[in-house]
C-alpha cells in the first residue's frame, strides 16, 4: 500500500497499467494500488491469477453477497469470472514458476537502474517476510511496478543501486510512479519514456537519484 | 491409525479429544492463507488447553485476531516457519522481542517444501532465490543438465490441522472455492492430520471425482463450529 497518496494519483498510476494488459493474458496483481488495475480492464479477456489459488478472479461482490472463502492474496472478498479454476498452492505456484504469468504488477521499496527490485524488507524496520515476491519477479514474463516516486522522506525511490534487501535482481520490466514511466531496455538501463503534467522532465530527473536515459520521444501525459 | 478390526470406516471425533492430541512442543502444520482456510475450531481448542511452546508451519501469521495469528497473539507459538508475517503485527513484535523464532521460505518453495514431505521425499530442487542472501544462505547446489537448483528440504509435522468444507466419514475432503489453498498439502504432510470440516457426510455421499483429498491422508475428522472471528474487510 502506497501511504499518502490521493486517490486520483493512484487510479492514474493504475490507469496507465492496465493499458499494458492484452486480451488473452494471464496476470497477477500484488496487493496496494495493483489490485485497482483490474478496474480498468473490464472489457479485455484477461485470466487474473491469485497465489491462494485461483485463475480467473473477478471484481469485489456486493456488500452482503461475500464468500469469506473466496478472497484475493491480500485477504480481500472477490468473485470469479466464467471460466475461472481453484486449485492448491503449490499449483498457484506452479503456474508462476513454470513462466505461464504473462505479467505480474507490484508495488516496490526500490527499482535500481539496472531493474532490480527491492519489495519485502526494511531492516530494523519492518519484517513481513517475502511472501510470494521473489517467485512473481524472477519468473513472471514482465515485471511492472506501481510505486510512489519518493518515500516518506523525499528520498527516490528509483536508485543507482537498491539499498535495501533485494528481492530479485533485474527483473523489472516497467515502473510507473506518480511522476512519470521508465522502461528497463535490453542492455538494463532505465528509460524515461512518459511525464505526467505539470511534472517536467527536468523536475523528474531532479527527483530521480538514478542514471536515466531519455527516450527519444518523451510523451507528456496531460 | 491402529491395526484394530474396526467395523466401520468413520474417524470422526469431537474438537476436545483433537485438541488433547496436540501437546506443549508439539510441531504442527496448519492450512490456510491469511486466516482464510485455517481451522477455527481446534485453535480455537489449543488455546482453551493453553498448549504452548508450538512449532508452527502455516503460509502466514495470518492477523492478531484471526486464525493461526490467534495461537502468535497467545504466546502459543516459540518458533514459526512462514512465508510472510507481515498481516500480524504481534508476530513482528515477539520476533524482534526474540520470543519467537521465524524461519521465512519465500511462499512457493514453502508450498513444495509442504507438499514434499507430504508425498514422502527428502526436499525439492529450486531455483528461487538462489543466489538471493536472504534466501540461498548455505543451501546444498545441484546441477541439472544446464541449470543450477537448491535443495529445499522437505516439511513434516507431529500434527496436521486442515480446514474443508465437506467430508465424509473416512476423510475425504472437499474444500471451499479460495479455502482449499495450502489446505490439501498440509493434509498430506502430518504423521496424525486432523480435519476439521463444515459438515460431515455419510461414505458413500461424496462423488470420486470431487474428492480433492483421499481419506488415507486423514487420521480424524471434526466438525466446525464455524469461524468464531471477523475478517479485516467486515470492518472496513
Amino acid at each position: 500500500m502506497v501511504l499518502g497518496m490521493g486517490k486520483d494519483v493512484r487510479q492514474r498510476i493504475a490507469k496507465r497499467a492496465a493499458k499494458e494488459i492484452k486480451g488473452g493474458m494471464i496476470v497477477n496483481l500484488g496487493i496496494g494500488i495493483p489490485t485497482l488495475v483490474a478496474d480498468y480492464v473490464k472489457d479485455i479477456p484477461v485470466m487474473f491469477h491469485a497465489e491462494n489459488g485461483i485463475l480467473g478472479t473477478g471484481p469485489s461482490p456486493e456488500k452482503g453477497r461475500e464468500n469469506p472463502n473466496l478472497c484475493n492474496a491480500g485477504g480481500f472478498p472477490i468473485t470469479s469470472v466464467k471460466g475461472s479454476s481453484y486449485f492448491d498452492s503449490a499449483t498457484a505456484f506452479a503456474i508462476i514458476r513454470k513462466g505461464l504469468l504473462d505479467m505480474t504488477i507490484l508495488g516496490a521499496l526500490q527499482v535500481s537502474e539496472q531493474g532490480d527490485l527491492a519489495n519485502w524488507i526494511v531492516p530494523g524496520k519492518r519484517v513481513p517476510g517475502v511472501g510470494g515476491a521473489i517467485e512473481l519477479a524472477e519468473k513472471a514474463k514482465k515485471v511492472v511496478i506501481l510505486m510512489n516516486h519518493c518515500d516518506k522522506s523525499g528520498n527516490s525511490k528509483i536508485v543507482h543501486s537498491c539499498t535495501l534487501p533485494l528481492t530479485a535482481e533485474k527483473c523489472v520490466d516497467l515502473v510507473i510512479t506518480d511522476m512519470a514511466v521508465f522502461s528497463l531496455n535490453k542492455s538494463n538501463e532505465i528509460v524515461l519514456e512518459e511525464v505526467y503534467q505539470p511534472y517536467t522532465v527536468e523536475e523528474v530527473l531532479k527527483k530521480t537519484d538514478a542514471s536515466v536515459r531519455l527516450s527519444k520521444n518523451i510523451i507528456m501525459i496531460s | 491409525m491402529t491395526n484394530e478390526n474396526k467395523d466401520n470406516l468413520s474417524k470422526v471425533i469431537s474438537i476436545e479429544e483433537a485438541g488433547k492430541k496436540i501437546v506443549d512442543g508439539s510441531t504442527i502444520m496448519i492450512g490456510g492463507f491469511g486466516g482464510v482456510g485455517n481451522p477455527p475450531s481446534i485453535i480455537q481448542q489449543i488455546i482453551v488447553n493453553g498448549t504452548n511452546e508450538l512449532t508452527v508451519i502455516c503460509n502466514d501469521a495470518g492477523f492478531p485476531n484471526i486464525g493461526v495469528g490467534q495461537l502468535v497473539t497467545n504466546k502459543s507459538v516459540r518458533k514459526l516457519i512462514a512465508s510472510h508475517i507481515g498481516s500480524n503485527p504481534k508476530a513482528g513484535e515477539q520476533m524482534t522481542e526474540g520470543t519467537l523464532e521465524v524461519v521465512f521460505s519465500p511462499q512457493g518453495t514453502l508450498a513444495e517444501r509442504i507438499r514434499a514431505g507430504g508425498v514422502g521425499l527428502g526436499g525439492v530442487l529450486i531455483d528461487i532465490g538462489i543466489g538471493n542472501p536472504k534466501i540461498d544462505g548455505n543451501k546444498e547446489k545441484v546441477t541439472v543438465g544446464d541449470s543450477q537448483y537448491m535443495i529445499e528440504t522437505a516439511l513434516t509435522a507431529d500434527i496436521s490441522l486442515v480446514y474443508a468444507k465437506k467430508g465424509d466419514e473416512f476423510g475425504n475432503l472437499i474444500y471451499d472455492t479460495s479455502a482449499r489453498n495450502t489446505n490439501p498439502l498440509v493434509a498430506m504432510a502430518g504423521m496424525i492430520t486432523i480435519a476439521e470440516v463444515e459438515e460431515i457426510v455419510s461414505v458413500g455421499d461424496l462423488h470420486p471425482e470431487e474428492v480433492v483429498t483421499p481419506g488415507a491422508f486423514v487420521d480424524y475428522i471434526v466438525k466446525s463450529e464455524g469461524v468464531n472471528w471477523s475478517w479485516a474487510w467486515e470492518k472496513m
